[in-house]
């Protein structure tokens, strides 16, 4: 640093010792980033890039990888498993996402009150969002068992005597995984909701009972605009997750019976490290990415219409 | 709902210190609630029956007799106390380096000017909404290169630098006001002396809730650890669960147990600090799968 300056440059020491204060806090700037900044580049930013080569590749990984352009994209649009596999997960993220914010919404409304055990009661609620998917899908696999499991059990002292198979019918397998997952995930948006109730002014409600309001009137004018906000961000955030739902698909079905609860993640899994198709696999990853991003661009741009920020 | 005394003319009526419609509440809650925890409770009364009680019908909640080789059992057949081990290492590994070196990218981006600043962390929000997926085949490709599938750097690394926590420590570190650093500025303090004493001390709860998911998360975590890992000895817990349901498929009590053992810290830690999860969720949205 400039120390011995003589009196000829005193005039542009001011600048120097600015200019070197600033080189000063740039080094220490990248000092601090340094460690996060490697293993981001090397492990997140490009892979990402990488990624968007390889899908543009043929490549088994055995033999060097080979340019083929859009093939892989224009092979989804043939691919009929692939359909299919799009069809399962919207349908699993319309199963799943309305219904388990609904309860939520429901279950948190109850807790908000002065009531009796109502840390057990978010206690029970809570657990599955911390319990791993793997363990609970193993299960929700012996619950859903067609002859000895618990739910067809319940279903035959109640009556019904051909309930259905669950997990190995076609029709019923993408259900059974959907109720485990609104299973799994009520707790954590009743979590949110909770937080969001309680910053609901109490005012509000007691100004609306004055006015002669009854409780339906109350949710639908108080509740449900002052809460936007917090059902916005579980919104997003749910279908962001559901979308990659894979834990399940492959602990309860291996994406069976004949591709019913086969979804995009497993489908990605499947040909990446079981068929070693790596460009395509590559290629559903940014389809992937793509639903995601336009799902929740579009959520975005339509939340002023119902988003009330204050 | 707290009332003004002059407001209630008709107080309703109150059964055991609660108003009948709080009890009407309980009547929804309790049924639910126990929806809600049944799996469990299925889980650990199958995995403490004997292989032959599991078929009976009707089924009972209450093993008889009680089978604790159920447990001894699975430790035999699989390396489960490896597992565990595995699972500690990877999950803790990940939550010290990300939360460490999130916090300090997360000051430099909070705190200081430098040239690149803005580029750079558009490259951090950029990657936020790419999943996961997209990145686990070249990170795949990128291990095998470098020959390390099947080791503890393959689990812990790529995992670790998440975007996500600079991110929202950041985020955090921008409410914290200024003025309090100012003290430690004229006396002459370094950056690295604001980091550690005021930024950092001020930061609780953002950084144990960064820390709680963390480790939640990749001790839970799947599909990652399921692609770079090829040997029973390198197994995490949840990808050694699936051995176990590859070997023994309708072995329920002996999946089960495992199932128990898989959760139990995990589910004990949650009912001895469950504030904190609570709080760390509304806090940063994150936990949710």
């Amino acid at each position: 640093m400039a120390v011995d300056v003589n009196r000829s440059s005193a005039r542009s020491r001011p600048s120097d010792r600015h200019k070197a204060s600033r080189r000063r806090t740039t080094l220490t700037a990248y000092g601090f980033l340094l460690p996060n900044l490697v293993g981001f580049l090397a492990f997140t930013f490009l892979p990402v890039l990488a990624a968007l080569l390889i899908s543009f590749t043929s490549w088994d990984l055995l033999r060097p990888a080979q340019w083929v352009g859009l093939a892989n994209y224009e092979r989804l649009i043939g691919d009929t498993t692939f359909h299919r596999v799009l069809r399962n997960t919207f349908v699993y993220v319309l199963g799943t996402v309305p219904v388990q914010m609904a309860l939520a919404l429901l279950v948190a409304m109850a807790l908000n009150q002065r009531i009796p055990g109502r840390l057990f009661f978010r206690a029970a609620y809570f657990m599955p969002v911390v319990a791993s998917t793997v363990a609970v899908a193993l299960v929700w696999r012996w619950i859903f068992h067609a002859d000895f499991g618990l739910l067809n059990s319940a279903l035959y002292m109640i009556g019904v005597n051909d309930p259905p198979n669950w997990l190995q019918s076609t029709r019923w397998a993408l259900p059974a995984i959907i109720i485990m997952s609104i299973w799994q995930q009520v707790g954590f948006s009743m979590v949110l909701f909770l937080a969001g109730l309680q910053a609901v002014p109490a005012h509000l409600y007691e100004a609306a009972k004055i006015d002669g309001a009854n409780g339906w009137h109350r949710f639908v004018h108080i509740t449900i605009p002052m809460l936007s906000s917090t059902t916005f961000f579980v919104l997003v955030i749910s279908i962001i997750n559901s979308f990659q739902v894979f834990d399940q698909a492959f602990i309860m079905t291996e994406g069976g019976p004949a591709n019913a609860t086969n979804t995009l993640v497993f489908n990605i899994y499947r040909y990446a490290f079981q068929f070693f198709q790596m460009g395509y696999a590559t290629a559903m990853a940014w389809v992937l990415f793509a639903i995601i991003f336009v799902v929740t661009v579009v959520q975005f741009r339509y939340q002023r219409q119902w988003v009330h920020y204050d | 709902m707290t009332e003004s005394p002059q407001r209630r003319r008709r107080a309703p009526r109150q059964v055991f210190g609660y108003t009948l419609g709080t009890w009407v509440l309980v009547l929804f809650l309790v049924p639910t609630a126990i929806l809600m925890l049944m799996p469990f409770v299925w889980m650990v009364s199958t995995s403490l029956k004997s292989a032959g009680a599991v078929f009976e019908y009707p089924p009972t909640f209450i093993p008889n007799p009680v089978r604790w080789d159920n447990y001894t059992r699975l430790f035999e057949v699989l390396p489960f106390a490896r597992f565990f081990l595995n699972s500690l290492i990877v999950a803790g590994s990940v939550t010290i380096l990300g939360v460490a070196t999130s916090a300090m990218a997360a000051y430099a981006f909070a705190r200081l000017r430098f040239p690149g600043r803005e580029a750079l962390f558009l490259g951090y929000l950029g990657t936020l909404m790419i999943p996961a997926q997209v990145v686990i085949i070249p990170n795949f490709i990128l291990l095998r290169t470098l020959g390390w599938i099947d080791t503890y750097q393959a689990l812990i690394l790529p995992a670790a630098f998440s975007a996500f926590g600079t991110f929202l420590l950041r985020q955090y570190f921008l409410t914290i006001p200024g003025e309090l650093e100012d003290a430690a500025v004229v006396d002459g303090a370094s950056h690295w002396q604001i980091f550690t004493r005021v930024i950092l001390p001020l930061s609780g709860p953002a950084l144990s809730a960064l820390a709680i998911f963390t480790f939640l998360f990749n001790w839970n975590s799947f599909l990652y650890p399921l692609v770079v890992t090829n040997s029973t000895s390198m197994s995490t817990l949840t990808v050694g669960l699936n051995t176990l349901q590859g070997q023994y498929n309708t072995a329920w009590t002996l999946l089960m147990a495992g199932s128990v053992l898989a959760l139990l810290p995990v589910l004990t830690v949650f009912l001895l600090a469950q504030r904190y999860f609570i709080k760390g969720i509304t806090l940063t949205g994150i936990g949710g799968r």
